[in-house]
């Protein structure tokens, strides 16, 4: 099949999955990596009607949900600054930090502004220099490339007041690091379709070959999901672990290469520290020393943070994939999306958000109901 | 942040050295970074994240994604950032 054919093609839809259960004859574990795939599945509850075994893991890809702690403490740290103007994409705003967030420092009058792009950050610090405008850079590698020429056109321009806030991490190393812990127990990867578009699947097939573990980079659609996981449990009853293209409409081996090009021009690869998940080596991208004038974290001298995150939340198992919202005693009781005590209850691509947007309830038992719809 | 929002190239501009344009999202307008996709022309669909083009698309596949993107509450104003910023300037010559 080269191209999905309708979204709401309920036919198609059931063809994927009556072939999905067709072929499925052992139990496996998928992770998607991307929340907004993670978003999809349980909105539709595509989960909920795969065969029994084939269960669903959703994987560490919310960048709002893995933008550590510190990093939000930093950028509270900033945007309360009088000199400052922080500007951010808007969800990150009510992510919570050890004492406040975003959002409520722009209650209290931080100059804190909702930007849909870097690039009018830029335009910010153009029209008004006497303003101290600085970008927070998150997301993983689609992202990137917008932060990457947000710098280069600042640096054209010759402004000397905008910065950014560099929280940048990268798929790969955190698949690996999945595939590295010792209680692993995931089978296949749906990979990030657009994270490919950009980066395109070379990346991933050592990892495919070294851990014996298909990657099927796929998009979010729902019948791209259904697509993604059929293309994948194929290979895992076949035995064989090959990266293959689901997203054939938006992704090319090779990627975004101009996109890469400015990528690696103003980032260099570092250690990352993923929030809730640790330190994971190589998984970040930090400003290259040529642009280094251009670190906010520099320009502001925001060391010393005290991290507190709050004990009551388990975002770190949510992010691994080890335990469900459901799991969590603060789900839907202390902890909703109008206030959230964690991450990946603040994004509609965080996992707990998700589940608690579809209305799931801890009774439920999700991946193992096996009748199809 | 991540969907990805396809749309319809309606203008191409060079604004001081950079490649700009106009891409509409089902109605709504935004000005949009073109660098990373040099061959896009008025006219082509492209997949837009955070302001800027990173791959082209086929008009149906394109038209398609929109709608179900549509259909998402609350999609649209996540990937394309709070109404009223539209058509802003990007950095261009003054
Ligand atoms: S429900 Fe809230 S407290 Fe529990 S893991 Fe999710 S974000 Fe943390």
């Amino acid at each position: 099949m080269k191209y999905v054919e309708e979204y709401r093609d309920p036919q198609l839809a059931h063809q994927l999955l009556e072939q999905i259960h067709a072929v499925t004859t052992k139990p496996w574990n998928l992770m998607e990596v991307c929340g907004g795939q993670t978003n999809t599945i349980v909105r539709q509850g595509i989960d909920d009607v795969l065969p029994a075994g084939l269960r669903m893991v959703h994987g560490p890809g919310c960048p709002v949900c893995v933008t550590p702690l510190e990093m939000v403490d930093k950028a509270c740290a900033i945007a309360t600054r009088p000199e400052v103007t922080f500007t951010s994409y808007g969800d990150m705003l009510r992510v919570p930090g050890s004492h406040s967030d975003l959002l409520s420092l722009k209650a209290r009058g931080a100059d804190v502004r909702v930007v849909y792009s870097p690039m009018e950050a830029v335009r910010i610090a153009r029209e008004d220099p006497s303003r101290e405008v600085v970008f927070f850079a998150v997301g993983f590698e689609t992202t990137a490339p917008a932060n990457a020429m947000a710098v280069i056109r600042a640096r054209e321009l010759g402004l000397t007041n905008f910065s950014i806030l560099v929280s940048h991490v990268l798929v790969p190393p955190a698949m690996t690091s999945i595939l590295d812990d010792e209680d692993c127990e995931i089978d296949a990867f749906l990979a990030a379709g657009h994270v490919c578009a950009v980066m395109g699947w070379r990346e991933y097939e050592p990892i495919a070959a070294q851990y014996r573990v298909p990657i099927v980079v796929t998009g979010f659609e729902p019948l791209d999901l259904l697509e993604g996981i059929l293309m994948a449990v194929r290979q895992l009853e076949t035995g064989r672990a090959e990266v293959e293209n689901q997203y054939i409409r938006a992704v090319r081996r090779n990627g975004n290469e101009h996109a890469q090009d400015a990528i690696r021009t103003v980032f260099r690869v570092d250690d990352r520290t993923w929030r809730g998940v640790g330190q994971i080596p190589g998984s970040g991208l930090e400003l290259a020393a040529d642009f280094a004038e251009f670190d906010a974290a520099r320009r502001f001298a925001v060391d010393g943070i005290e991290t507190l995150e709050n004990p009551a939340c388990i975002a770190g198992s949510i992010l691994r994939g080890t335990k469900l919202p459901t799991d969590c005693p603060m789900y839907g009781i202390a902890c909703t999306p109008r206030s959230p005590l964690g991450a990946p209850m603040v994004s509609s691509e965080g996992t707990c958000a998700a589940f608690f947007n579809a209305g799931r309830v801890a009774e439920a038992t999700p991946a193992t109901v096996g009748s199809m719809t | 942040m991540c969907l990805g929002i396809p749309g319809r190239v309606t203008s191409v501009v060079d604004d001081a050295g950079l490649r700009t344009g106009v891409v509409d999202f089902g109605g709504v307008r935004r000005e949009v970074c073109l660098a990373y996709v040099p061959d896009a022309a008025v006219g082509d669909y492209v997949v837009v994240h955070v302001g800027f083009a990173i791959s082209r698309l086929d008009e149906d596949v394109a038209l398609r994604t929109l709608e179900i993107i549509a259909a998402m509450p609350g999609a649209m104003e996540q990937e394309l950032g709070p109404a009223g910023n539209s058509g802003a300037p990007i950095g261009g010559a003054a």
